[in-house]
């Protein structure tokens, strides 16, 4: 695209597909968001490799939720919200007619600021994806998932003996690491965490950065947070978010010792935020 | 601290604002606990005045008549089939009344007494016990015990709530002169002091120029009526029974101040009355007809089965029809409706529906399915149509709210697994919502359980004698027939009246009790 070749942003999106395999998992193109007339995302362009954590960062209300959104076109949901620009994932465009926003969300699951299980058993929050997707044969294959989800989500020998028990009554901490375990269990290729750790304690937090750092080997991860430290700890790509632009991109390291824009370097050191 | 510790005079009016507020509490205290106190009051004022009336309902009072089958009158000849003798109520009732004149000789003299005697016990009384010989024929020719009902003003008498009388004691009785045809003349010093004393003081009472009260004095079996009654003496006019019981056993006055041509029931029915029930011939037995019979002119006879089933039918139509229609338009209109001007002017009139007056309802109902759609008049089906339209807004709001009240993270929860909107709908927010959905719809129907305003226009008050056995038959519900009954001019209909409005208190409180049950048990924390 002509408009692409003169943006740094995506020089850095092509830095990238150099040096991993495989191409940026997820490419976005001019996205712009309005809520009604209101422009919440301002021609934003960025992408984000496989097998890697990207995290938004950026002040409260400058949006990162509404950008994390249109990834998995959660934004058709809400009232008079519009996006436009091509999000491109694995070279298709997912805001395409013919793409079905039902299938983009069992491959691009996602995981929210609450803890939001389902008021039911810890095994029926895991399996009701599975279910509805068709993705088990029979009752042993769905045990099976349900097994491997857990155990990926690092939740498994906690509750292993309560499968039945409400997935309301566990803690704060687990019930994110089974939302997670929920996630992970339709088999998705990206994982969109909109700040998952912000109403945790900070060893429940921790926990969940242990887990997020294990999946990365196997998923496209994009975490939203609002602690920097968090992002130096979790993440490989950093973007910094501001006013509804993308101020910068680059790597973690990068971005935080030796930031390219003063207003980056303005929020990491804390002088606003 | 430090600025009162510097300026003692702010202390002092921080002191005088906490009184203040505290004051301001106590009284907002004392308002509330006064207004949760007057409305308790109210209600238990209803309570106690509606449940002592229809604590006098709840029993009244039967005969017991020793009957003999005579097959010449209960099987005559040609008529002997079962469903003849279970029709036979001629025949029952004949035997009845001989059984009262064998008992009472005195009534078999004139027409008027006969009538009188007949008076006793209602035609259909004898129903029931005629079907049941019906089903049993093997018990022609035996003799049986028919027990029917007490006339109602007698039963009210008996119960001390129709005819007011005062009990009075009578000295010794020392001769009794005289015979039958004249009457007789009953002496014994000072035997009647108290009864004049009585009578002094209903007199006082009386205008001048009005007749003398009735006073009656009872023996045993026996009672006659008392005239020129002195302090030591007294003109006795047998009524019933034999006059030597007054010489043997201890006698008591009865003196009742209505006039016998102002009451429902003369002397000689008080005289006959009180004679069975020295023979132990009357027993106050729970009157469990309220559930059992239908509707009668005869308050004795009369229950309320035909309406209940009409109100358990007329229920079951509003709720096939309002519950769907009310949750699944709730549903799309929460869930699925684009909010735009159309879907806003729906809501709008969907709450302007649910303030209507109900009697609209009926006019339209009427209108309607009646006379447009030409359904049957006074049939459970068109009122349930007509409740239901009144109901149906009233659960779609309750359904509303508890859609709404569903957190907004389960949907994107569900979402987000990939679960389309109607699955996300269906699987997690209708479950979550159903005891609140289930809630607004049963305070709805209880609400159209009570309703009569609309059924009235729709002939749904007719005087239905028999049990509706499908929704297209002729039938009345439970408020209605109250209000049919309290109509009625009869005085033994008012604690029936009470004693129905009690029976439909309590459906209510089932269905209230329904609705805390399914709180309590599936109402989930999220
Ligand atoms: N549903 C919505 N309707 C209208 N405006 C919204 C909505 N959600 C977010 N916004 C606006 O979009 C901007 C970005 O919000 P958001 O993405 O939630 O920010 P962040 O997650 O970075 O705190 C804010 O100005 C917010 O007011
Ligand atoms: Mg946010």
């Amino acid at each position: 695209m002509d408009t692409s070749q003169g943006n740094p942003m995506m020089d850095d999106g092509l830095t990238l597909q150099r040096t991993k395999d495989g191409g940026p998992r997820i490419d976005c193109r001019n996205i712009k968001v309005f809520y009604g007339q209101a422009e919440a995302i301002h021609d934003v362009s960025m992408s984000f490799p496989d097998r890697a954590v990207t995290a938004l960062i950026g002040p409260s209300g400058c949006g990162k939720s509404t950008f994390l959104r249109c990834l998995n076109r959660m934004n058709d949901t809400i009232e008079n919200c519009r996006v436009e620009g091509k999000i491109l994932m694995d070279g298709e465009d997912i805001n395409d007619a013919d793409v079905d926003p039902v299938l983009l969300r069992s491959r691009v699951g996602m995981v929210f600021q609450k803890p939001n299980p389902f008021p039911k058993s810890i095994y029926d929050n895991i399996a009701y994806g599975p279910r509805i997707h068709g993705l088990a044969n029979g009752r042993e294959d769905l045990d099976a998932i349900v097994e491997k989800s857990l155990r990926r989500a690092g939740l498994w020998d906690e509750v292993k003996d309560r499968l039945s028990a409400p997935g309301t009554g566990l803690s704060g901490g687990q019930q994110q690491r089974l939302c997670i375990a929920r996630a992970i269990a339709v088999q998705p290729e990206v994982i969109l965490m909109d700040e998952p750790c912000s109403a945790l304690d900070p060893i429940a937090t921790a926990r969940i950065e242990e887990l997020i750092d294990e999946l990365r080997n196997r998923y496209c991860i994009v975490i939203v947070t609002h602690s920097m430290q968090q992002a130096a700890r979790v993440s490989q790509r950093t973007a910094f978010f501001h006013l509804g632009n993308l101020v910068e991109m680059g790597d973690t390291g990068q971005i935080f010792t030796n930031p390219r824009e003063k207003r980056t370097e303005d929020y990491i050191t804390g002088r606003f935020g | 601290m430090t600025d009162t510790a510097r300026n003692p005079d702010s202390k002092a009016k921080a002191m005088k604002r906490l009184k203040k507020r505290r004051a301001a509490d106590g009284r907002f205290r004392f308002y509330g606990l006064s207004a949760i106190l007057t409305a308790l009051g109210a209600l238990a004022v209803l309570v106690i005045t509606i449940g002592s009336q229809a604590l006098s309902a709840a029993t009244y009072h039967v005969v017991n008549y020793d009957i003999t089958l005579d097959p010449a009158v209960i099987a005559p000849e040609g008529a002997g089939r079962p469903e003849d003798i279970g029709r036979n109520v001629e025949g029952f009732y004949g035997l009845v009344r001989d059984n009262l004149l064998e008992t009472f000789p005195e009534a078999a003299e004139d027409r008027a007494s006969r009538r009188e005697v007949a008076d006793f016990v209602t035609r259909l009384a004898v129903l029931p016990t005629a079907q049941m010989v019906a089903k049993q024929p093997e018990l022609v020719g035996t003799r049986i015990t028919l027990t029917a009902p007490l006339n109602d003003d007698l039963d009210l008498y008996l119960k001390g709530q129709g005819v007011r009388e005062r009990k009075l004691d009578v000295g010794a009785i020392a001769s009794i002169k005289g015979e039958a045809e004249g009457g007789y003349r009953v002496t014994g010093a000072g035997a009647f002091d108290a009864v004049v004393a009585a009578m002094a003081v209903a007199a006082a009472d009386l205008p001048a120029d009005a007749p003398e009260p009735s006073v009656l004095l009872t023996a045993g079996p026996s009672t006659g009526r008392l005239t020129e009654i002195s302090a030591g003496s007294a003109h006795l006019e047998l009524l019933t029974g034999k006059i030597r019981d007054f010489a043997r056993l201890q006698s008591k006055a009865r003196l009742i101040v209505a006039l016998e041509s102002e009451r429902t029931i003369s002397d000689q029915q008080i005289a006959w009355t009180l004679a069975l029930k020295d023979m132990d011939r009357i027993d106050r037995v729970p009157r469990t007809t309220l559930l059992t019979n239908s509707d009668s002119t005869y308050p004795e006879l009369a229950g309320g089965l035909a309406a209940i089933v009409g109100s358990l039918l007329t229920m079951l139509i509003t709720a096939l029809v309002a519950m769907p229609i009310g949750i699944l338009a709730a549903v799309y209109l929460e869930e699925f409706a684009p909010k735009n001007r159309v879907t806003e002017f729906i809501e709008v009139n969907i709450n302007n529906l649910a303030a209507v007056p109900s009697i609209v309802f009926g006019l339209l109902g009427a209108a309607l399915y009646i006379n447009f759609l030409g359904m049957p008049r006074s049939a459970p089906l068109v009122g349930g149509l007509v409740l239901a339209l009144m109901t149906f807004p009233v659960v779609i709001i309750a359904s509303r709210a508890a859609l709404k009240a569903v957190p907004p993270s389960v949907r994107s929860g569900a979402l987000a697994v990939g679960a389309s909107q109607m699955q996300t709908v269906f699987h997690h927010v209708v479950p979550l919502a159903a005891p609140g959905i289930l809630t607004g719809a049963i305070l709805g129907m209880a609400r159209a359980l009570g309703e009569s305003a609309p059924l009235l226009l729709i002939g749904m008050v007719a005087f239905v004698g028999d049990v509706p056995r499908s929704p297209t038959d002729e039938s009345t519900v439970m408020p209605v027939l109250i209000f049919s009954w309290s109509n009625n001019a009869e005085r033994a209909w008012e604690p029936l009246t009470s004693a129905m409005i009690i029976v439909l208190l309590a459906f209510l409180l089932l269905m209230n009790g329904l609705v805390v049950f399914l709180r309590r048990k599936y109402e989930r924390r999220w």
